[in-house]
């Protein structure tokens, strides 16, 4: 089902949580809410759920205007973050509460069996007798996903789905939604503060911030193009130089960069730590290595410009490199983003 | 216990052997005589003049009234304020609304207030020289001196206790669970029913406990409001401060034995419910769902 945000407005008390968003998710599609806290993406989500009304706009689901829909009849599936399963009921009674509660009356042995294929599907056969309270976080998550799937949802809503997992369980999680998206095609939605989790899943990544979009597009758009330096910042690691724009050259401490179609003045050159490289001569920024850090994936250099900047960048493992080296950073791309 | 034990252990303010019996020692005296005795001199006493003496004085018709009186308050008032209390808990905890601050306030004036007090201004608003009283005598309703009256006031005493037990619980269960089970296409009642009251129930119980002990033992406010009529307004507490003041002494002491045998059954299902998990402590069931629900809320 397709999802269409128009011109929504959310205040809470004084405080504007959601100023004019439109969004469009398109029917199947696997989309991504992504912003620091704050930023409205979650008052978004529950919109689009229904359990916060819109001040202004309106929502729409596929040619209905749902804006007014109540939750209980919106037909939306929600993961709560903190998994929000009822802790009185085991599993199999968690996932089977939305079938019971159901305007259309079911068959017992249609729930049992609709609740076995739920247990199947998210990989918890067996476990459909156990309480909440005495299986693992990301079980509980699983659970809650089969709870909200239980009902046929026309659209499938996650608030932080792996925000309270730890890092592990969460990425085995994370390509186990995208199978059981795939598998099921479902339009979802799903909000988080953490990039790299938002990149790996979504089909699409719609960056937020005070309450407003600042960019969206697939995981390479807004990575390879990021229209502004908050998200270039907010993506990832960033180095920034001081730069100044001067005939279609971006200059900084020494490197220069060309962009075209940049009006001449101050400016920020943004480079992520892959960007930068390390060498003895010149051409390229004159630094000083101030400490060396050993990671599992490769090995990540510190060092101080002599104009003073910090600047941090990865080299090959095998590379000798170490504190007190004296050379050049050199820049392989960057990108540029005038000062206002 | 042992010495090698505390010896291996950092030394704790008041642990030494004289100190501590000193302390264990005082809180037995006064235990013994602020509230042992006591009790002991009901039972004592209220058998001081025999078996006979104490069936006669329980199934004197004026005890018998005096007790029927006190059940029916107890009757009326407590589901009353059971069902006020899951109301105001759940408009508390659960939703968003203007005055909540002050709702809160109101409910816990009963505590605050003397009952006597209480009873003095339920004088003013229902007596004859009150507000409502003339309105109300021209119709035939009598509250003041009167059943109503003394239902009333038990009610007013007992306001908070349900809600006061319910409110934090609720509060730190926040609004998760039923949020989820509305999204799932549950109706209100049907929320309520299978997942709010299932995770609150411990506690409401103790708070239902609380609130009967207190509505049976409430003296000052009722004293004001009944007019203490042998036999037609005197609820059991009064009629003991009445049989005293006749110099009854076993009739006084055999009607207390009675509230204090409330009291003893009482206390044990407050115990029986705290073993449960009721009584401010969170039920372990729900603890995973307590870390910051309204944290994000806004993000």
């Amino acid at each position: 089902m397709k999802i269409r945000l128009d011109h929504v407005v959310k205040t809470f008390e004084t405080f504007r949580a959601v100023k004019d968003v439109s969004l469009e998710i398109e029917s199947g599609e696997l989309v991504a809410l992504l912003g620091p806290s704050g930023s409205g993406k979650t008052t978004i989500l529950r919109m689009v759920a229904g359990l916060e009304y819109a001040d202004q706009g309106h929502i729409h689901f596929g040619d209905q205007d749902a804006t007014d829909i109540p939750v209980r009849d919106r037909g939306v599936g929600f993961v709560f973050q903190h998994y929000a399963l009822f802790p009185h009921m085991t599993v199999a009674e968690n996932i089977a509460f939305g079938m019971k509660v159901s305007k259309v009356k079911r068959e017992k042995a249609a729930i049992d069996a609709r609740v076995a294929d739920l247990l199947r599907l998210v990989r918890l056969e067996g476990l459909g007798d156990r309480f909440p309270a005495q299986i693992s976080g990301g079980q509980r998550q699983r659970v809650a996903l089969a709870r909200a799937l239980a009902v046929d949802p026309k659209v499938l809503l996650l608030d932080e789905p792996f925000g309270a997992l730890d890092a592990n369980v969460r990425r085995d999680l994370r390509r186990w939604l995208r199978e059981i998206h795939s598998e099921l095609g479902i339009t979802t939605l799903f909000v988080t503060h953490d990039q790299e989790e938002a990149l790996d899943l979504a089909d699409r990544v719609v960056i937020l911030k005070d309450g407003q979009i600042v960019q969206q597009g697939t995981p390479e758009e807004v990575c390879r193009d990021p229209k502004s330096s908050f998200v270039m910042k907010f993506l990832g690691d960033a180095n920034v130089l001081a730069a100044e724009v001067r005939d279609g050259k971006a200059y900084a401490s020494g490197a220069a960069i060309e962009v075209s179609g940049m009006a001449d003045g101050k400016a920020e050159l943004y480079a992520r730590p892959a960007d930068l490289d390390w060498s003895l001569q010149g051409p390229g920024i004159p630094a000083s290595i101030t400490r060396v850090l050993d990671r599992a994936d490769g090995r990540r250099v510190l060092a101080t410009a002599e104009t003073g900047e910090h600047l941090e960048f990865d080299v090959e493992p095998e590379r000798l490199v170490k504190a007190g080296d004296g050379g050049f950073v050199t820049l392989r791309r960057a990108k540029v983003f005038a000062l206002a | 216990m042992s010495t090698p034990a505390t010896r291996r252990k950092p030394p704790r303010v008041g642990d030494q052997p004289l100190f501590r019996r000193l302390l264990i020692g005082i809180v037995l005296v006064l235990v013994a005589f602020l509230i042992l005795a006591p009790l002991i001199i009901i039972g004592v006493e209220a058998f001081a003049k025999g078996w006979q003496v104490y069936r006669d004085t329980i199934t004197h018709p004026d005890t018998r009234h005096a007790i029927m009186l006190t059940v029916l308050a107890a009757l009326v008032a407590v589901p009353v304020n059971t069902a006020f209390g899951i109301a105001a808990a759940w408009a508390i905890t659960k939703f968003d609304f203007r005055g909540k601050r002050f709702l809160l306030v109101v409910i816990e004036i009963p505590f605050s207030v003397s009952p006597i007090v209480a009873g003095v201004a339920y004088l003013f608003v229902y007596g004859l020289q009150g507000v409502f009283g003339p309105m109300l005598d021209e119709y035939g309703i009598k509250i003041l001196f009167a059943i109503p009256g003394i239902i009333l006031a038990s009610m007013f005493v007992t306001a908070p206790f349900v809600a006061r037990e319910l409110i934090p619980l609720m509060q730190a269960q926040g609004r998760d669970l039923e949020e989820a089970a509305t999204s799932l296409g549950a109706s209100g009642w049907r929320t309520f029913f299978s997942v709010t009251l299932p995770n609150i129930k411990w506690a409401l119980l103790y708070g239902v406990v609380l609130c009967n002990a207190r509505v049976m033992g409430e003296f000052g406010a009722v004293s004001v409001v009944s007019g203490n009529i042998r036999g037609q307004t005197n609820t059991l507490p009064l009629h003991i401060e009445l049989l005293y003041h006749d110099y009854q002494a076993a009739g006084a002491f055999a009607s207390a034995s009675i509230l204090a045998l409330i009291a003893v059954f009482t206390i044990i299902a407050k115990v029986a419910l705290e073993r449960q998990g009721a009584g401010r402590v969170h039920s372990p069931a729900t603890r995973p769902s307590l870390v910051a629900n309204t944290a994000e809320k806004t993000s």
